[in-house]
C-alpha cells in the first residue's frame, strides 16, 4: 500500500523517512554544504587521491605500450575481434544513465528527493562517459586518425558512413557528453555564485568567481534559469534513452547469434539504469558517512534507490529470459546453439555468475531492512556492478566465439594489459570524483534551499 | 530588462529575512508606482517573477529555433554527403535512406537545441558580466544564502534619493543600503 502523495517527506509513516534531516533551514544547509569545499583539506582525501591517480599513470603507462605496439598486446582475434574494449565502453556508457535519469527524469516527475543526489550522479555520468570514450578511440586501432568519424571536408572527399550504428554512436556519444557537460555547469552556476560570495582566500575567490560569470540570483535569472534547466531536463530525457539504444544497435544491428535481437535497445536502457544505480549507491554510502552528510541524503534516498535498482533488475532478468525464449522460438538452430552454448559452454561460469549477480542476489532487495541500511545496500549493488561488467562479457564474447561455421571456433581471454586499462579507467574515474568533491558541492544548495522551511528564524544574525 | 549600467547612485537596496516580507514589498514598490524593481532571492521563487510584473521569457522560442536548425541541419549533412556529395550504390538501395538517417538527426537536434538554452539563458540573463553595481553592497553576499533583497533602480522616474529611502524604510525591512555605482 502507497501513502498519499502529500505525506510524503512528512515523516508521519516510519517507511517514509524525510528526504532532509529536521531542523535545517536555507542557512544551515548553505554552510553544511559549502563547508566540505571550502574547509582545509582533510587527509584521507591525499591518500584516496594518491591511489587513484596510482591507477592513472596505469592507464597512461597501458595507453602508451598500445600506442607503440598497437592492439596485438589485447586478447583481440579473429573471431573474437571485439573484446575488452567494447565490454569496458558499454559498461561505462550504462553506469553514466543513472545520472541523468536522476536529474532529468525525477525531475520532470517532480521527485523531489532527487534534489539531495543530483549534482553528485551528474558529475558521476560526465566522468564515466570520459572513461567510456577513451575505449572506442583506442579500439580504432590507430587512435591518432580517430578525427576520421567526423564528418569534415577532406582532401580523399571521403564522408562517414551515416547508414553504420556506429557513426550514429558517435554522434549519440558526444552529444551526450556535451549535453551532460551543459546541463552539469548550469547546475552548478548558483552554488558557484554561493562559494565566490561565502569563499575566504583570494585564489578560490577568484575562480569561483569567474566560474559563477557574475551570478546575481535576480528575479529575471532565476526565471529564464528554471525555464532553461526544465527545457535542458526535457531534450535529456529523449536523449538518455537514445544513448543506450545507438549502443544496443551496434549489436543488433550485426547478423551475429545473440546480438540480432528487437529486445535489445529496451533491455540495453533497463540495464543501464540498473548498473548506474548501482554505481552510485556504491560511492554516495561511504560518502555520505565520511562528510557527515547524512541529514541530507537520508535513508529515504538509501530506500527509493533500492526500490529502483531491484525496479529495473527485474526488467534486466525478463531481459535474461527473453532472450532465452526468443532463440528457441526463432527457430533457429545457430540461435539454439549460442544459448546452449552460454549455458554450458566454456564461458559457462561467467553466464551463471551473472545470473547470480544481476538476478538472484538483487531479489534481497525485496526485503525493507536491506534497502534501508547501509552495508547490505552497498553490498548487493556491488554484485550489480560486477554483474553488468560480465553481462557486457557475456554478450560481447559467447556470440563471437562460436559464431557459424565450426572451424572458425575461438577462445578469448583479456591480457594483462586489457585489465591494466580497464583498471586504470577505473582509477580515472575516482581520481575525477576526488576531484569533484573536494572542489565543487557535491549537493546542490540552492535546490536544497528549496525543499527545507523556508522562513529562517528572525532573531539568527549572519555575517557574509 | 531591468537592469541597465553605472548611474551615481545606482539605486536602493532593502533587506529582507522572508520571501513573504519580500513579495509584500514588492507589491507595495509597484503600488507606489515604481516599475525599475528587481529582487535577488536565494532560491528561484515563480511568485516573485509575477509580482514583478514580468510575464513571459524568450528562452522557449531560442530553444525551439535551435532544435529545429540542429534537425535540418543533421538531416541535410547526410543527405548532402550521401546522395549528393559522394552517392555510393549498395546494393540498389536508395540514396537517401532516410531511416538509416533518424539518429543522426535526432542527435544533432538535442545538440542544437540544448546549445540553445544553455546559450540563450546566458544571453538573457547577460551572463558572463564581471561587474554589477549589487556587489558593492557588503550585505548582499547573503543573497546567496538565505536573505531576501529588493532594489530601485535610480533611473526610475519616482526615484528620489530620500523619499525613495523612507519608503523603503517604511516596509520594514532589515536594512536599506545604497548601491554605489
Amino acid at each position: 500500500m502507497t501513502p498519499p502523495e502529500d505525506t510524503v517527506g512528512s515523516g508521519r509513516m516510519p517507511y517514509k523517512p524525510p528526504i532532509v534531516a529536521p531542523g535545517h533551514s536555507p542557512g544551515s544547509v548553505t554552510d553544511q554544504i559549502s563547508a566540505v569545499v571550502l574547509s582545509r583539506t582533510p587527509r584521507w582525501w591525499y591518500f584516496a587521491f594518491g591511489a587513484s591517480f596510482l591507477l592513472v599513470l596505469l592507464l597512461l603507462q597501458a595507453l602508451t605500450k598500445l600506442l607503440f605496439e598497437g592492439t596485438g598486446i589485447w586478447g583481440l582475434n579473429i573471431p573474437v575481434g571485439w573484446g575488452f574494449a567494447i565490454i569496458n565502453f558499454v559498461w561505462w556508457i550504462g553506469i553514466g544513465h543513472a545520472g541523468t535519469l536522476i536529474s532529468a527524469i525525477l525531475l520532470l516527475l517532480r521527485q523531489e528527493w532527487r534534489t539531495s543526489i543530483n549534482r553528485f550522479a551528474e558529475a558521476m555520468t560526465l566522468f564515466a562517459v570520459a572513461c567510456a570514450g577513451i575505449f572506442p578511440l583506442i579500439h580504432v586501432g590507430r587512435p591518432w586518425l580517430a578525427y576520421w568519424l567526423l564528418p569534415y571536408p577532406n582532401t580523399m572527399d571521403l564522408w562517414p558512413q551515416f547508414r553504420s550504428p556506429l557513426v550514429w554512436d558517435v554522434f549519440a556519444v558526444t552529444t551526450y557528453a556535451t549535453v551532460s557537460l551543459l546541463f552539469w555547469y548550469v547546475g552548478l552556476i548558483p552554488d558557484l555564485a554561493t562559494l565566490r560570495d561565502r569563499a575566504q582566500a583570494g585564489y578560490s575567490k577568484i575562480a569561483y568567481g569567474v566560474l559563477a560569470m557574475g551570478w546575481r540570483g535576480s528575479a529575471t535569472h532565476w526565471h529564464n534559469y528554471e525555464t532553461a534547466y526544465l527545457l535542458l531536463a526535457g531534450l535529456a530525457t529523449p536523449l538518455v534513452v537514445s544513448v543506450h539504444t545507438v549502443v544496443s544497435f551496434d549489436f543488433a544491428v550485426g547478423v551475429i547469434p545473440g546480438w540480432h535481437a528487437t529486445i535489445f535497445p529496451p533491455y540495453f536502457v533497463a540495464g543501464a539504469i540498473f548498473a548506474g544505480f548501482a554505481m552510485v549507491i556504491t560511492l554516495i554510502v561511504p560518502l555520505r558517512a565520511i562528510f557527515g552528510l547524512k541529514d541530507f541524503i537520508t535513508t529515504r534516498h538509501l530506500q527509493n534507490m533500492g526500490k529502483v535498482l531491484l525496479a529495473t533488475g527485474l526488467i534486466v532478468a525478463y531481459g535474461y529470459l527473453m532472450e532465452i525464449f526468443l532463440a528457441w522460438y526463432s527457430g533457429n538452430w545457430f540461435e539454439q546453439f549460442m544459448i546452449l552454448n552460454r549455458i554450458t559452454g566454456p564461458y559457462r561460469y561467467q553466464w551463471w555468475s551473472l545470473l547470480l549477480c544481476n538476478v538472484l542476489v538483487p531479489q534481497l532487495l525485496w526485503i525493507r531492512k536491506v534497502r534501508t541500511s547501509p552495508v547490505p545496500l552497498f553490498l548487493v549493488a556491488m554484485f550489480v556492478n560486477v554483474g553488468m561488467w560480465l553481462e557486457r562479457f557475456v554478450i560481447v564474447v559467447t556470440s563471437l566465439h562460436r559464431d557459424f561455421l565450426p572451424s572458425s571456433w575461438g577462445m578469448y581471454s583479456g591480457t594483462v594489459w586489457d585489465w591494466a586499462t580497464f583498471v586504470g579507467t577505473i582509477g580515472l574515474f575516482l581520481a575525477l570524483l576526488f576531484l569533484f568533491i573536494r572542489f565543487l558541492p557535491m549537493i546542490s544548495i540552492f535546490e536544497m534551499r528549496t525543499i527545507v522551511p523556508k522562513q529562517g528564524p528572525k532573531t539568527e544574525e549572519s555575517v557574509p | 530588462m531591468t537592469e541597465p549600467v553605472r548611474k551615481p547612485p545606482f539605486g536602493l537596496m532593502a533587506e529582507f529575512h522572508s520571501s513573504t516580507e519580500l513579495i509584500r514589498a514588492i507589491r507595495e514598490a509597484r503600488k507606489a508606482g515604481y516599475t525599475k524593481l528587481e529582487a535577488y532571492t536565494p532560491y528561484p521563487i515563480e511568485e516573485v517573477w509575477e509580482e514583478l510584473g514580468h510575464h513571459r521569457s524568450w528562452l522557449p522560442l531560442i530553444v525551439l529555433i535551435g532544435g529545429v536548425v540542429g534537425c535540418l541541419a543533421g538531416y541535410f549533412l547526410q543527405y548532402w554527403t550521401s546522395v549528393i556529395n559522394y552517392p555510393l550504390n549498395v546494393g540498389g538501395r536508395p540514396l537517401n535512406s532516410w531511416v538509416a538517417f533518424i539518429p543522426v538527426t535526432f542527435e544533432t537536434t538535442v545538440l542544437f537545441a540544448a546549445s540553445a538554452a544553455v546559450l540563450g539563458m546566458f544571453a538573457l540573463n547577460r551572463l558572463p558580466m564581471p561587474y554589477h553595481p549589487v556587489f558593492n553592497v557588503e550585505r548582499f553576499a547573503l543573497a546567496s544564502r538565505d536573505r531576501y533583497f529588493l532594489a530601485i533602480g535610480a533611473w526610475d522616474p519616482e526615484f528620489d534619493r530620500q523619499q525613495t529611502e523612507e519608503f523603503l524604510h517604511g516596509l520594514q525591512p532589515y536594512e536599506v543600503s545604497e548601491i554605489a555605482s
